[in-house]
């Protein structure tokens, strides 16, 4: 197991892809957080957090991925849905869609057409805390915390104290849990 | 977490446990219902049929909207318009669905245990009940349970009284099984007979007098008088019926202040229960239909492959 980011440097961490964000973002007013179960939701608290201390009133949401999962005629095992939650109109929103980790990029295709059948917004962002090798569809981003070269059999797991208990960045290598 | 059957044939075959999956998953398909475009991608390419040997409105429009809201296909067979007519038996109907490969067939049928037969035939199919003479309707506890839950948070130690035609209806046996396994405890009130001198069997409180059995209810069930299953008269005038057993704004000042009232539809309004209470401040009758599509939508997604799994 490879330790990437240790519990001291990922407050840091998140402090910095808020500045990455703050770098191009102007209309806070319009900005929306959607959390993507399960993990990419306390990161997007997080992010809400910081913004709100700044005194920029962005808006917070969260969303379930699994109804819009393209394996679900692929097998009969039905993935447990979550809660969605979209409190505030979609229709012109600056989303900013928040999960753990990018890999195969087949959630994230997911999470933009459960965003899309909610209404029309202005602009998608896709903001992530570590970013691998390993995608299967044309979706990418700059808004990472980390990157990470892996190989396909490695599992890079990202933790936080309200899911975890703990802060961090691993990566597990071939057949370690 | 496991739902790990094939088909959904009653309440008493289900656990505890099974039953918070169907209304947990419900409950997260509520949010669908009320968005602006109420449909989801999940369940395209399944074929649903709902075969319905019997008149409905609800049961059969509710399964519908459940199936398009997921993107399924639905294709509605009634027995009025079918090769039932020309006399065709039931398996054969359901074995000719069949090799059309529907993924889900929802069956309603005058005779207990026609959907158990069905499913017991159709291999390759998931059998749903929406009703099977008196015996079972489980999706209308599931749905009565979602809107109780709803109210009341929680319903271990409620008491729930069921007031009517208990011994024709599935309505009142499913509920039954529901509450009780969900830790409330059940009555039934009626006449002797319209009560089925098994029932006591079933672990319930027994009483003729309505008043008596109201006594202390948290939730009280009125049920229709099922008219189409009865022979000879069960009591001498619709009048005196509703006299002693009807629910009116009388009997409702006698119960407690915070008492639910149910009604699975069709009410026959005058008859066991009064317009003013139908449509009154206790009444959860249409959230019990709002519910209905909730439900029947968590049935068709944990139903539609044959295990559900925990990610």
């Amino acid at each position: 197991m490879r330790q990437l980011i240790k519990a001291a440097e990922f407050t840091g961490v998140i402090t910095g892809l808020a500045a990455k964000i703050a770098e191009h973002e102007t209309d806070y007013d319009n900005v929306a957080f959607v959390g993507i179960h399960t993990r990419g939701i306390p990161l997007s608290n997080r992010l809400v957090k910081i913004f709100h201390g700044q005194g920029k009133n962005v808006l917070e949401g969260m969303l379930d991925i699994n109804l819009y999962r393209d394996d679900l005629s692929e097998t009969s095992d039905k993935p447990v849905l979550k809660e969605t939650k979209i409190e505030f109109d979609i229709n012109g929103k600056i989303i900013y869609l928040v999960d753990d980790v990018l890999y195969t990029g087949r959630t994230i295709r997911a999470a933009m057409d459960a965003i899309f059948d909610l209404g029309r917004p202005k602009a998608v962002h896709l903001v992530v805390m570590a970013k691998r090798n390993g995608r299967e569809l044309p979706i990418d981003t700059d808004l990472v915390g980390i990157n990470v070269k892996t190989q396909p059999t490695d599992n890079v797991k990202v933790k936080f104290v309200e899911t975890d208990n703990k802060d961090d960045v691993t990566v597990l290598e071939d057949g370690e849990y | 977490m496991n739902l790990d059957r094939k088909d959904m044939l009653g309440i008493e075959d289900l656990s505890r446990k099974e039953i918070e999956i169907i209304l947990e998953t419900a409950n997260k398909f509520a949010e669908v219902t009320n968005r602006p475009i109420k449909k989801v991608p999940t369940l395209r390419g399944k074929t649903v049929i709902c075969l319905f040997f019997e008149n409905s409105t609800r049961t059969r429009t509710s399964f519908e909207i459940a199936g398009k809201r997921l993107s399924a296909d639905v294709v509605n067979v009634s027995a009025q318009a079918s090769s039932v007519k020309k006399g065709e038996t039931l398996l054969d109907t359901a074995k000719n669905l069949q090799a059309m490969h529907p993924d889900i067939i929802v069956c309603r049928h005058s005779s207990a245990g026609a959907c158990h037969v069905l499913a017991r035939y159709l291999k390759n199919t998931s059998i749903i009940n929406a009703g099977d003479g008196a015996h079972e309707h489980p999706s209308q506890a599931l749905l009565d349970m979602m809107t109780v839950m709803q109210v009341k948070k929680k319903v271990d130690g409620l008491k729930v009284a069921i007031v009517g035609d208990i011994t024709h209806s599935r309505v009142a046996r499913s509920n039954i099984y529901c509450f009780q396994k969900m830790g409330a405890s059940v009555a039934v009130v009626g006449p002797p007979s319209m009560l089925p001198c098994s029932i006591k069997d079933m672990g319930v409180d027994v009483y003729y007098n309505l008043k008596e059995g109201l006594k202390g209810a948290d939730i009280v069930m009125m049920l229709r008088i099922q008219q189409e299953r009865i022979s000879h008269s069960p009591f001498p005038t619709l009048r005196e019926y509703s006299r002693h057993y009807g629910l009116n704004n009388e009997t409702i000042s006698t119960l407690k202040k915070d008492v639910l009232i149910m009604h699975p539809g069709p009410v026959n309004r005058g008859v066991e229960i009064d317009p003013d209470i139908a449509d009154g401040p206790y009444s959860l009758i249409l959230s019990q239909v709002t519910n209905g599509v909730a439900v029947r939508m968590a049935l068709l997604y944990l139903f539609s492959g044959v295990k559900t799994l925990d990610i």
